[in-house]
């Protein structure tokens, strides 16, 4: 596996990181680079293994049902760039 | 998914073209809001119409550092719900992150469930009447996700407004698999799933606040063909609209293909105004998720007593209660699967048949109630006639206090006045004269005061109902008709 630049245009788009067009040469090897290091990976036989989601050998907590958080809009806007009655204020989307 | 034909194409659903028959697949993806107090992943509550803001914490806005810890009664509800969709409840899970962008979506990713789902393959079943009979709907799965918030783009010229009340909530999204053939099926599934989650107490099930939307999967191809190309039509909050979208969606692609076009796969609004559906603007890259498993959460795990304890305290279902109330009260299907509707319903009924009639109670119940009710524009939990009181009125008919005539108007005083209809009966002198000696008094005065009638009825035996009417309006309408009739037929010599 191996990325083109037009991929590196794309996965930075998608994660909303600007990438300037002198910088997709380096970056796609950066990349493949990093991608051939994983690679190597695939000699390991993982037959009958189920993949790993955890490196922590537990199950999940549960908590129970309670309304203890929340209540503190003001804060929760506190840092917005704009807000008007505690409602976040964003350039206009429309579908 | 692969997808597997279950279907034997019904004709009765063949939509006429230009070029032949086509027929719809159609799978569902329903998005249920789990009923919880707190939301998913934090203790924020989950209350319906707060002011902006005021739900959410810190772990719903994202904010650094702050880190999911999951909700114990959701994981419950949704292993019901699994149950109550005969379902195969996996006992191992994961949390994935479906990566996109949006000012409603604090996090830039959704939590959700993409590879391992709480629940796997289930059925959910559809009575579509005599003609096509009883439908088995595949369920695919149904995972556990987060709602996202809430964007309003009325309150200011060019900026948007975001509330993230929403954000957070537990939502079970459940996929149907493509085994619904029309609109009318697809219809009959949003019900029936609503229904069952109702009963479950797992989702309150009202589509005008959100708590139930659907995304409708439309392709249309010729009966028993290859499957074709299909559009999504996102969020459908209504089980009408559902219907309106699906006959458009499936009318505007068969038009295309018998235009020699192709249907590009691509996701759709349905407008309620104008009853089309149309393109969403949205980019290719859109659809790329980069799912992974999410990092702050570790597997989700539980044990067979935890899914033992929760199948022995479900409730009884529709279709569990449709059969019973079919075999105790000798109702019919179709008068069972009305009261079955919803639970209140079905309680209402139980109280009222419960030791009477339970073919006078059903007739009562909804022909009688549920008519008026509905034309009040109220329920059975807003009835100003109770099941007692219900049951008084049977009670009285069945014993021959009152005639069938009598209870109508009996009802109406118990509907706007309230009281003991016994007590009411009584003390108004409603009660149905079957003594044959006051009547018999009566016909042989109406029979004295009228001997041109007389001879007239000898020839033209119809006119006994003429008889009859006088007897009735002697008796205020209280004579018992059989008895009437028989005596007359007696006296007349007919």
């Amino acid at each position: 596996m191996s990325v083109d630049t037009d991929t590196v245009k794309r996965i930075g788009h998608l994660a909303r990181i600007r990438v300037e067009e002198q910088d997709l040469d380096s970056l796609a090897d950066e990349l493949n680079n990093i991608l051939g290091f994983v690679e190597q990976l695939n000699e390991v036989d993982v037959e009958g293994v189920m993949p790993m989601t955890s490196v922590i050998p537990m199950r999940q907590r549960l908590r129970p049902d309670q309304v203890n958080d929340g209540g503190y809009a003001p804060k929760i806007v506190a840092n917005a760039p704009l807000s008007e009655d505690n409602f976040f204020m964003v350039p206009k989307v429309v579908e | 998914m692969t997808l597997v034909d279950t279907r034997t194409p019904n004709p009765d659903y063949f939509i006429a073209g230009a070029t032949g028959d086509w027929e719809m697949v159609i799978g569902l993806e329903v998005h249920a809001q789990v009923t919880s107090e707190s939301k998913l992943f934090s203790g924020s509550s989950t209350r319906f119409g707060e002011p902006p803001n005021n739900n959410v914490s810190f772990v719903d806005a994202a904010m650094p550092g702050m880190l999911p810890v999951i909700n114990e009664e959701c994981v419950r509800q949704a292993v019901r719900t699994g149950l109550g969709l005969k379902a195969k409840i996996n006992k191992r899970s994961l949390f994935d992150r479906k990566n996109y962008f949006y000012p409603d979506l604090p996090q830039g990713y959704q939590i959700s469930q993409f590879k391992d789902p709480i629940v796997g393959e289930g059925e959910v079943y559809l009575d579509m009447g005599d003609k096509v009979g009883e439908v088995t709907i595949g369920i695919e799965r149904l995972h556990l996700e987060q709602d996202a918030g809430k964007s309003i783009h009325d309150q200011h010229p060019n900026m948007s407004f975001v509330d993230l009340n929403r954000s957070g909530v537990a939502l079970m999204e459940i996929v149907s698999k493509p085994d619904i053939r029309s609109s009318a099926e697809a219809r009959a599934y949003i019900t029936k799933l609503r229904t069952i989650l109702r009963y479950l107490g797992t989702c309150d099930g009202n589509m005008e606040q959100g708590s139930l939307r659907a995304d409708i999967n439309v392709s249309v191809r010729k009966p028993g063909g290859e499957f074709g190309t299909r559009c999504e039509i996102k969020n459908i909050n209504s089980v009408r609209f559902a219907g309106q979208a699906i006959e458009y969606e499936a009318r505007r692609q068969i038009d295309i293909l018998e235009d020699g076009g192709e249907v590009v796969q691509q996701t759709r609004l349905f407008d309620p105004k104008t009853g089309e559906t149309r393109s969403m603007r949205s980019k290719e890259e859109a659809h790329d998720y980069r799912y992974f498993p999410d990092p702050d959460l570790l597997p989700l795990e539980f044990d067979d007593a935890l899914i033992e304890e929760l199948a022995q305290n479900l409730p009884e279902l529709p279709d569990e209660k449709q059969a019973r109330l079919m075999a105790d009260y000798g109702i019919t299907k179709y008068d069972a699967g009305v009261l079955v509707a919803s639970r209140a319903s079905a309680d209402f009924y139980e109280s009222v048949a419960k030791g009477r009639d339970g073919k006078l109670a059903a007739n009562w119940v909804i022909n009688d109630l549920f008519g008026r009710l509905s034309k009040e524009g109220l329920d059975v939990r807003t009835s100003p006639v109770d099941a007692g009181q219900l049951g008084g009125i049977v009670d009285l008919i069945s014993s021959g206090d009152i005639s069938g005539k009598i209870a109508k108007e009996l009802f109406e005083i118990v509907w706007s006045e309230g009281g003991n209809p016994a007590q009411i009966v009584e003390q108004r002198g409603m009660k149905q004269v079957s003594d044959t000696g006051a009547i018999e008094k009566i016909v042989d005065e109406i029979i004295a005061a009228n001997p041109e009638q007389v001879g007239k009825v000898k020839d033209k035996p119809s006119m006994i109902g003429w008889f009859v009417g006088q007897v009735m309006k002697a008796t205020q309408g209280k004579a018992n008709p059989q008895a009437v009739n028989k005596i007359l037929r007696e006296k007349l010599g007919l």
